[in-house]
């Protein structure tokens, strides 16, 4: 399975956003935050979960398999970069193509801007900023083995399906080990294209 | 690089990075809190030693300036000098872990709201002129002179904060009793804990947590109460997360369903303000089914049957119809507590900020003492304090009624010990002064006339706006020390520009009463001084200036030492050097080859002559704004995970006012409101308008309003200044209140003047702008393309 990679538990996750300010602070992206918040039954609960970029590995990241400048890289352990500033053209394609809702683009700059994994960090053998500073732990920097030995009876899932689509992750998402469902339902059904439901 | 990187880090001064103060790691391995493991064992380079590609950039290991958590950080230092970021620091307290607070609280050191020059002006009428601290000084001293000569020493009032070094807190107690020779001396944590400090002293005989953080992860079954741990305490949760990794039961007591709440076994949601009949009635439970440890009882504690049998006026049936809870529930959180090998209760403002705080704490002590739960790793109370100095600042003699070591103000002997220590005679010495919300009645009463405030914003964080505003309006004298113009800095004759924790050296008591040391990272700005100098200058000008030659923290940090010399709260075997070695000791700590003391009663005596616990009978009784037709729902008030207090610091950080922008009431969807939409909150002292925040997590009867803003939105405009009697802590967690639709242009006459206060004028409290745009509302928004 996957080596060394962020776990998101969203179990753990109190929404306090310290990984979005975190990741303002982290040097690879300079006073941009590549993460959000978000609040998956607003109204009833409290219950949140950071997005970071997965990582895609199969398909290998959509992102970049449509980028018409070949401006997203993806390094050899698994990295999708955040795309070349002087490649991207800043066209969206990558926005619309990632299944998870991940990348932004600068509108002003005209560039894209996403989660590189702290490479700045990850390459010295820290852990990425927002996963170093998570307050409690919902976001997990290392390999699987490390997560369970310090939560004994965890359970992983790397693969999430879209419609007909499955889309296997480098980073991997935490979930309940009493309904272990895979692969992992990932995205919202579709019931409205411009205005019009769908589902009839 | 020598350091090992999965050593924690307790950070010597850097530069240059010293590897010989590395070598104490005193907590236990297998204690570490779940994720950070692999961190630790990353073999990378350790955090002190990061230095990204900033060329020339240092980090200075300190601590956090917000919460009684105290995480250790590495402030990053450029070439010039100044403090331009945040590294994470594996300290024992946090491993690495900050909040967003924390992450973001460098940004205030070199604000540009920052104030560099005094600011003055001699009647309220005028706008302020930046002035030189030669005029500012002269001018304060004069004007304190002038009213202590025309009405007396006690004329003259000083209110310190709990964010502020225990060498200041210090100097504000010596300052008031030695330099201005004034009773009147307090400060803001007596918005904090001082209910739990209250009834830590009546049981145990002595004023902090019984065991540290890391207990939490050892315990079978931990019972939160009144504390939404997970936005105000967030680096705690990685204890809580660990402990429930191991399978221990988590209970949380707390109106709302908290982020914490969500994920405990049981979530009590109680109404507000039934606390000790809810704790009563656990107990009932505990002894009916013969769940007490009589042992522990017979041999630790006195006054257990009067306890027993006060407990059981409040059987299940009729707490369930107090409280707003299911019987059930009651026996549930009953069995789980006393039945688990080791439990633990940890609680907060909930239960404390309460007209009854000081008993609600008691309830909780009880049911730790009934079933045994007293002193042992994993089990034990403990309070979380709001301010970083929550615990210290109370410590050494800020307090009304209390001289440094927590000596009594009011005992022959221990005045006359601190009296050698500070070389006065004893009738100089004043008696004991009055409580926070009680100095300002008597602002209002022209009784104090004149007020030197530090390290506090009593405008946005007292109870009942229009009191408090009266009140200072009426002083005929006020100045303010702090670094940005706070609402309450906004109303002085005199602003003295002082510095932030970055540009001071200094220890602070955390939540555990660890003693942690903070470094200087940077000088303060030109214009800037500490607020030691401030004091000892004006001390000085007051002609008291051999008493206060102090030239930094150190000095002032080693006469506190001394002056807390065989008492309970002894810091004598404290030093600076000791403090950087072990990243914190805590007290009592006798002799400097003392280890410190994290848990207390391990020997099953407490402080009392007696050693036991003396337990205290509680009555449970209603709230001080009573319910009626006109007010039926519960107003209660609590923090956002983004802002701090009066939010006087972090309401100017971008990230946390992006994260956070405004207040909103939290209501229940059964009141028919859509998030967004205004609503109209009114109790007996105002009425204000915020945006809806509609949700479930909340009981029906009840509303929620985060304080950290001031008028038009602020939650302490509506709040009652009804106070525990004895903690003297304001009742901020219930007041009766009702929502209305509201619309921007909508205003209603203000209500009238709650009875037993002073009458004031009828100003309407509401804000008439148009409401912004207000989707989602509080908890933040997503941020995408």
């Amino acid at each position: 399975m996957m080596g060394r990679t962020i776990f998101i538990d969203p179990g753990r996750c109190i929404g306090c956003q310290a990984c979005v300010s975190a990741c303002r602070e982290c040097d690879s992206h300079r006073g941009k935050s590549m993460i959000h918040l978000d609040y998956t039954d607003e109204g009833r609960s409290v219950a949140s979960l950071p997005t970071v970029c997965m990582h895609c590995e199969d398909p290998v990241a959509p992102c970049a398999e449509v980028c018409p400048a070949d401006a997203i890289l993806v390094t050899a352990d698994g990295v999708v970069q955040q795309a070349d500033t002087t490649r991207c053209i800043g066209c969206a394609n990558c926005v619309n193509a990632c299944p998870f809702g991940v990348p932004k683009i600068d509108l002003g700059a005209k560039l894209q801007l996403k989660c590189n994994l702290c490479y700045d960090r990850t390459a010295y053998g820290l852990a990425p900023m927002c996963a170093t500073v998570c307050p409690t732990g919902a976001l997990f920097y290392g390999t699987v083995e490390e997560l369970q030995a310090e939560r004994p009876g965890v359970q992983v899932a790397d693969t999430f399906v879209f419609g007909e689509t499955e889309v296997r992750t480098g980073v991997a998402m935490v979930v309940p080990a009493d309904k272990v469902q895979w692969p992992v339902p990932g995205g919202l059904p579709v019931v409205e294209i411009n205005g019009k439901d769908v589902r009839r | 690089m020598t350091a090992d990187p999965r050593a924690a880090d307790h950070g010597a001064a850097v530069p240059p990075v010293s590897s010989g103060h590395r070598a104490a790691v005193p907590l236990d391995p297998s204690l570490a809190p779940p994720g950070t493991r692999a961190f630790r064992d990353a073999g990378g380079i350790p955090a002190d030693q990061w230095h990204a590609d900033q060329d020339g950039e240092t980090l200075v290991p300190t601590h956090c300036c917000f919460c009684g958590v105290q995480c250790g950080m590495y402030l990053r230092v450029d070439r010039g000098g100044k403090v331009f970021g945040v590294e994470p620091r594996n300290h024992d307290i946090n491993r690495m872990r900050l909040c967003p607070k924390g992450i973001n609280a460098y940004q205030q050191v070199n604000h540009p709201d920052r104030l560099t020059a005094p600011l003055m002006r001699r009647s309220r009428d005028e706008e302020f002129a930046e002035v030189s601290w030669d005029e500012a000084l002269a001018f304060t001293v004069s004007e304190i002179r002038r009213i202590q000569e025309m009405y007396g020493k006690d004329a003259f009032g000083l209110l310190g904060g709990a964010s502020l070094f225990s060498e200041k807190t210090y100097l504000v107690g010596k300052f008031a009793r030695v330099a201005l020779r004034t009773k009147h001396v307090d400060y803001n944590g007596r918005l904090c804990m001082v209910s739990a400090a209250g009834a830590n002293k009546l049981a145990f005989g002595i004023d902090r947590a019984g065991n540290p953080f890391s207990d939490i992860l050892l315990t079978d079954c931990l019972l939160i109460a009144g504390s939404n741990l997970g936005e105000c305490f967030p680096v705690l949760t990685q204890y809580v997360w660990g402990a429930r990794d191991r399978g221990a039961s988590l209970i949380v007591v707390d109106p709302r369903e908290t982020a914490v709440a969500r994920t405990a076994d049981i979530h009590v949601a109680l109404k507000p303000g039934t606390d000790s009949a809810f704790f009563n009635s656990v107990l009932s439970v505990i002894v009916e089914e013969g769940l007490t440890d009589e042992e522990y009882l017979a041999e630790h504690t006195t006054g257990w049957e009067e306890v027993k049998a006060k407990a059981a006026e409040y059987p299940p049936s009729r707490a369930a119809g107090i409280c707003g809870v299911p019987a059930e529930q009651i026996v549930q959180v009953a069995r789980t507590f006393a039945r688990a090998p080791k439990a633990m209760a940890w609680h907060a403002r909930g239960i404390e900020h309460h007209s009854q705080g000081v008993e609600n704490c008691l309830t909780v002590i009880n049911l730790c003492a009934a079933t045994g739960h007293i002193g042992k790793p994993g089990a034990g109370y403990g309070t979380l304090t709001g301010q970083g100095n929550g615990q210290g600042g109370r410590e050494h003699g800020q307090k009304a009624d209390l001289l440094p070591g927590g000596r009594s103000i009011l005992d022959e002997e221990h005045r006359r010990q601190i009296c050698e220590v500070w070389g006065i005679e004893e009738s100089e010495l004043p008696t004991a002064g009055t409580s926070m919300m009680e100095m300002v009645w008597q602002m209002q009463r022209r009784e104090i006339r004149g007020l030197i405030g530090i390290c506090n914003n009593p405008f946005v964080s007292l109870p009942n706006y229009r009191v408090v505003k009266e009140g200072y309006d009426a002083t005929e004298f006020h100045a303010q020390f702090d670094f940005f113009l706070s609402e309450t800095a906004a109303n002085a004759h005199v602003v003295f520009p002082v510095t932030t924790w970055a540009e001071d050296d200094g220890v602070m008591a955390n939540a555990e009463a660890r003693v942690v040391k903070h470094n200087k990272a940077q000088e303060p700005p030109p214009g800037v001084r500490t607020d030691t100098w401030v004091m000892c200058e004006l001390a000085r000008r007051l002609g008291a200036g051999d008493k206060f030659a102090f030239a930094d923290s150190r000095e002032v940090f080693e006469e506190l030492r001394t002056a807390s010399r065989g008492t309970v709260i002894d810091y004598y075997g404290i030093t600076y050097e000791r403090l950087e070695e072990t990243g914190g000791i805590a007290w009592p700590c006798p002799t400097t080859d003392h280890p410190g003391t994290p848990r207390l009663f391990e020997d099953g005596r407490t402080y009392h002559e007696d050693g036991k616990i003396h337990l205290q009978v509680v009555e449970w009784h209603l709230p001080m704004d009573p319910y009626s037709d006109e007010f039926p729902m519960s107003l209660t008030t609590g923090r956002t995970v983004a802002h701090f207090l009066s939010g006087n610091q972090t309401r100017r950080l971008g990230a946390l006012v992006e994260q956070t922008p405004r207040p909103w009431a939290e209501v229940h969807p059964s009141h028919g409101f859509r998030t967004g939409e205004p609503v109209r909150v009114v109790t007996r002292r105002g009425s204000e308008v915020f945006p809806a925040l509609v949700t479930e997590a909340i009981r029906p009867d009840t509303v929620f309003l985060p304080y950290h803003w001031p008028v038009p939105t602020s939650a302490n405009a509506l709040t009652i200044d009804a106070l525990d009697p004895r903690s003297k802590i304001p009742e901020y967690k219930v007041c009766a209140c009702r929502i209305e639709h509201a619309s921007e242009l909508d205003t209603v006459p203000s209500p009238p003047v709650a009875p037993g206060h002073v009458a004031y004028p009828e100003t309407q409290v509401s804000r008439t702008d148009p409401l912004p745009p207000t989707s989602p509302q509080g908890r933040g928004t997503s941020e995408r393309s």
